[in-house]
């Protein structure tokens, strides 16, 4: 037992979470009699938050993220060439540290999933108050806590975590590396995200209520709400930390290890969108970090930040807030859609068996959307209150990131065109989200236009744009890369039957639901309110039994999921004919990925050209025998 | 046989959008149509939609056609498309004309913000006040007096300046009818321009997300000829003054003073009607129980109680925290022992 306890693994992280719990009533115990405080060794409140903070890091250590580095730290052996932690040999291998990117990948995905689920079926349950007028299943403070879970969770647990967990596993595979730039980075990033999702679920235990400030927790009003408002606070520090390390992971992994061969320019856009995804995280991230620190000084210490009735000048500064937060959480919204940009590009290329019309611009019009991403935020705030001059730059910049966007909808058209289209269920997907994603970029220009914003802003038109562009583009993008690469994960197919069937539900639910939020936000219904006027009742009648149908045909997917995995038929090594390198070896991919370094020696989209490859299992010396220019990676 | 297909695409994507664009029009997109800044927002949407609906068209029906003509048959599962990289002319042209496109709507947009947010001379001022989860509205007046109401009324056809605050979080003033909105800002006053145009009575909605009570945190605009809105207003005017004494304070107020103050303060100052029903004060609100029910019977001392610690006893079916509860703070001695004695009154 002593000897459990002492290895790495879940009964030392169970001992180290009751240690945590010690630690902080220990802390706030001592630091209020020191400073003379009331309930010196009874604030309940206090000794919360301090664990909010301490548990999960406990746990990590606990469970054995810390254990090499204090190794390394204290002076004692390591081995750096110790792959004890690497790959799975059993379902064991992936509840614990595990420092293999495809087992990462794996676990990035199943928690992914598993939040998805979660914060669907609180969307169920805001569907079923809002059939009706009036109050029926939950209280106001409950509905509230709802839609404010749901986001954060969706957001900060699903569709920012999933695109790192579904990169983790291919892009390795693609650049032809053995595994990430930093493992036990990357096995410390993963287990980060689980901690922040279980700290913002269980807020519902929370007295008071869970945070119900919506996921974008507006002070003063945060500032004064309930303990369970500090959940989110602290949750979402977890997940930012987790995602910015899993960013520098991966910018180090394409700058330091792509393949003898693979310029920049031979680079699939799979690893150009999550490029520029990582470079948008690691600069913006720590601002929503910075402005959720604030909020937590502010609730917890007093240190009135935002509030503008008391204090020396009555200087608290409300707008600040939005600017920080927002500085983040617009280019949030590209992080959370150009990794599926990424996705969308492989996939239609392979299924077109076409190249990928203009790669460069595609490339390009990437990073256009990074640093126009920066210069945006304000467009949130057009009736904040703020200075109104800014509103004209924010409506500019705002409809000119339309133009990379569209770039990049007339490629992928333009690769369809006289294409062979295979029509699966990724290819379903990808058209899908193709015409769903322009009806959101149509709307999100739309709302760049500040009269029209002025009219519609908060209201569910906003729902409505949201989702068009998260679900009908992000989430479509997921589901779209999830069966593509299913078999080179799983080492089994899905059933294809299945996956038509899913996609026809979510296509035609998924308008049928957020279709007509468009219409009732215009007409006049505010978002986050869980009562409504009568005259919006029939809509919202036939909103909710279609967001009904749509959560049902989500099971169709679970179903085909799980049953695949174990049960499907094997899958071949490339079942799509596809070039890239992860293709290119078994599936499930050898445990070090490559027995042999890949030389790449062309483009990643090569269809069509007789004979054209990507990526030749040949030291670069035997593929090129004059050698010098294949065996530098960053000449072309 | 390369010709004829996009020829044919082109004149189903014209039919299309002109069905779609129809269709934008046939459609009650918009509530009432109540102001003078309605119309310009009005047509910026429809033009929006004469722009977007061909471009939405154009993908739609360039993915239809490659499915329906670039499909995979049986016999090709091997076979590969054609080996096309790109075509400079056709990245530029689609990079080109949106842009043109864009910022000629930002343009036009810029020049509807304009026209919506003209200031002019003679605006009526009023003055909007937000509170969790109650709106007040202020008329000031000549003298420094300014008149108080629980319910938003304007002359027709006056321009309306509102300068808006809040006493606690962010709230939004928005009139879906009037089309505009801006946030209530804690230590920012904001100012919102309206022109109403069109006589009748019109949801007030608070659009940010302010606490437990935000979707029950509405009021009422009414849009009335100007001669009737004078009337409201000296009507509204007629001073419930307590007589002084003769300066110093000493005199006490006659319960019928102190009754009729409570009144005032109950559908005025207090804005207590905003939120509870009473039939004798003739409001309407719904945000807290009837009170004309839930005090029936109700010592003086209770009802004291239940204005300045709401949460000590509530009344069934309704959550806690919904009412400030600072009443004690923001309201007078004396206008307390008026509302007191009001609603002692009243629901006796």
């Amino acid at each position: 037992m002593l000897a459990k306890l002492r290895a790495p693994g879940w009964y030392r992280a169970g001992l180290f979470v009751a240690l945590a719990f010690a630690f902080a009533y220990a802390v706030v115990g001592v630091a209020r009699t020191a400073m003379h405080f009331p309930n010196a060794w009874s604030d309940g409140d206090a000794i919360t938050i301090v664990s909010l903070l301490a548990v999960p890091l406990f746990f990590l250590v606990g469970l054995g993220c810390f254990d090499y580095w204090f190794y390394w730290v204290s002076g004692r052996p390591t081995r750096p060439e110790d792959h004890s932690s690497h790959g799975a040999t059993s379902w064991k291998d992936y509840f614990r540290v595990n420092t293999d990117h495809k087992v990462i990948g794996i676990q990035y995905i199943c928690v992914s999933v598993f939040f998805l689920f979660v914060g669907g079926l609180m969307a169920m349950l805001m569907r079923a108050e809002l059939a009706q007028p009036g109050m029926q299943f939950v209280s106001s403070e409950q509905f509230n806590g709802l839609f404010s879970v749901h986001a954060a969770l969706l957001i900060f647990l699903f569709v920012i975590p999933i695109f790192a967990g579904i990169a983790n596993f291919v892009l390795p595979l693609m650049i032809g590396a053995p595994d990430m730039a930093f493992p036990r980075l990357n096995a410390l990033s993963f287990w980060m995200l689980p901690m922040a999702g279980l700290l913002m679920v269980a807020s519902f235990l929370a007295p008071g209520g869970s945070f119900a400030t919506g996921w974008t927790a507006y002070a003063p009003l945060s500032t004064t709400m309930p303990l369970g408002q500090l959940f989110f606070t602290i949750g979402v520090q977890f997940a930012g930390a987790s995602s910015i390390a899993t960013a520098l992971n991966f910018l180090v992994t394409i700058i330091t290890m792509r393949a003898p061969g693979m310029s920049f320019f031979r680079m699939p856009l799979l690893v150009w969108a999550n490029f520029s995804t990582s470079l948008l995280v690691v600069i913006a991230t720590p601002f929503i970090a910075a402005s959720q620190f604030f909020v937590l000084l502010d609730r917890a210490l007093g240190f009135q930040f935002f509030n503008a009735f008391v204090g020396a000048g009555k200087d608290g500064s409300v707008l600040m807030y939005q600017h920080v937060f927002w500085f983040y959480s617009h280019p949030a919204v590209y992080i959370m859609m150009l990794p599926g940009f990424g996705i969308i590009s492989e996939i239609i290329s392979v299924k077109s068996r076409k190249p990928i019309f203009g790669y460069r611009m595609m490339a390009f019009s990437l990073i256009a959307i990074v640093i126009l991403g920066f210069t945006v935020w304000a467009h949130h705030m057009f009736v904040s209150g703020m200075q109104s001059w800014i509103r004209i730059p924010m409506m500019i910049t705002t409809a000119i990131i339309a133009v990379p966007t569209g770039i990049k909808i007339f490629s992928w058209l333009a690769t369809l065109w006289r294409g062979v289209l295979h029509l699966d269920t990724p290819m379903l997907f990808a058209l899908g989200f193709l015409t769903t994603f322009t009806l959101g970029g149509i709307s999100g220009v739309m709302l760049a236009m500040v009269p029209f914003d002025i009219h519609v802003s908060d209201t569910y038109f906003i729902v409505a744009h949201i989702h068009y562009v998260l679900f009908g583009g992000s989430l479509f993008t997921i589901f779209a890369g999830l069966y593509y690469w299913f078999p080179k994960m799983t080492g089994r197919m899905y059933d294809e039957r299945l996956g038509k069937i899913h996609f026809w539900c979510t296509f035609v639910f998924f308008n049928l639901t957020f279709g007509p939020m468009h219409v009732i936000g215009i007409q006049g219904m505010p978002r986050r309110v869980a009562d409504y006027a009568q005259q919006f009742a029939g809509m919202n009648l036939a909103i909710s039994i279609a967001s009904f149908a749509l959560g049902l045909s989500m099971l169709v997917f679970l179903y085909n999921m799980v049953v695949s995995w174990r049960l499907g038929p094997r899958a071949a090594a490339n079942p799509w004919r596809a070039l890239t390198l992860e293709w290119q070896v078994s599936s499930p991919p050898p445990i070090f990925n490559f027995d042999a370094v890949p030389t790449v020696v062309g483009g990643p989209y090569e269809y069509g050209i007789p004979g054209a490859v990507h990526g030749i299992f040949q030291s670069p010396a035997e593929a090129k025998p004059v050698g010098s220019v294949a065996t530098s990676p960053t000449t072309e | 046989m390369r010709k004829h297909p996009i020829i044919q695409m082109v004149a189903i994507g014209a039919i299309a959008s002109a069905i779609g664009i129809a269709l934008s029009y046939w459609i009650h997109w918009f509530p009432a149509d109540a102001a003078k800044q309605d119309k310009p927002i009005d047509t910026l949407y429809h033009v929006l939609m004469i722009v977007s609906i061909p471009i939405f068209v154009l993908v739609l029906t360039v993915i239809l056609y490659s499915v329906w003509a670039f499909r995979m048959r049986p016999g090709q599962e091997n076979e590969d498309g054609a080996p096309i990289h790109g075509n400079t002319r056709l990245e530029v042209f689609w990079t080109a004309i949106p842009a043109i496109i864009l910022v000629s709507l930002c343009s036009y947009a810029y020049g509807v913000l304009t026209d919506i947010e003209k200031t002019h001379k003679d605006e009526l001022v009023v003055k909007v006040h937000a509170i969790q989860f109650a709106w007040t509205f202020g008329y000031p007046q000549a003298g420094g007096r300014t008149v108080v109401s629980d319910q938003l009324y304007l002359p027709k056809d006056r321009p309306v300046r509102f300068d808006i605050d809040t006493q606690d979080v962010i709230h939004d003033f928005w009139v879906p009818a009037f089309r505009v909105k801006i946030d209530t800002v804690p230590g920012i006053v904001t100012h919102l321009r309206v022109t109403p145009t069109k006589i009748g009575s019109y949801p007030v909605v608070c659009a940010e997300l302010c606490g437990l009570g935000h979707s029950v945190m509405r009021s009422t605009a009414h849009v009335m000829t100007p001669a009737a809105f004078s009337r409201w207003l000296v009507q509204k005017q007629a001073p419930v003054t307590i007589a002084a004494g003769g300066g110093g304070g000493g005199g006490q107020p006659s319960q019928t003073q102190l009754i009729a103050l409570g009144r005032q303060t109950f559908t005025s100052d207090g804005g207590c009607g905003a939120c509870h029903t009473l039939a004798e004060a003739g409001t309407t609100g719904t945000t807290g129980p009837d009170l004309g029910r839930a005090l029936r019977g109700q010592s003086q001392a209770d009802i004291r109680t239940d204005i300045v610690s709401p949460n000590a006893r509530i009344t069934p079916g309704y959550p806690a925290n919904i009412m400030p509860p600072t009443f004690a703070q923001t309201l007078s001695a004396q206008q307390l022992d008026g509302l007191v004695a009001y609603l002692a009154t009243v629901s006796k």
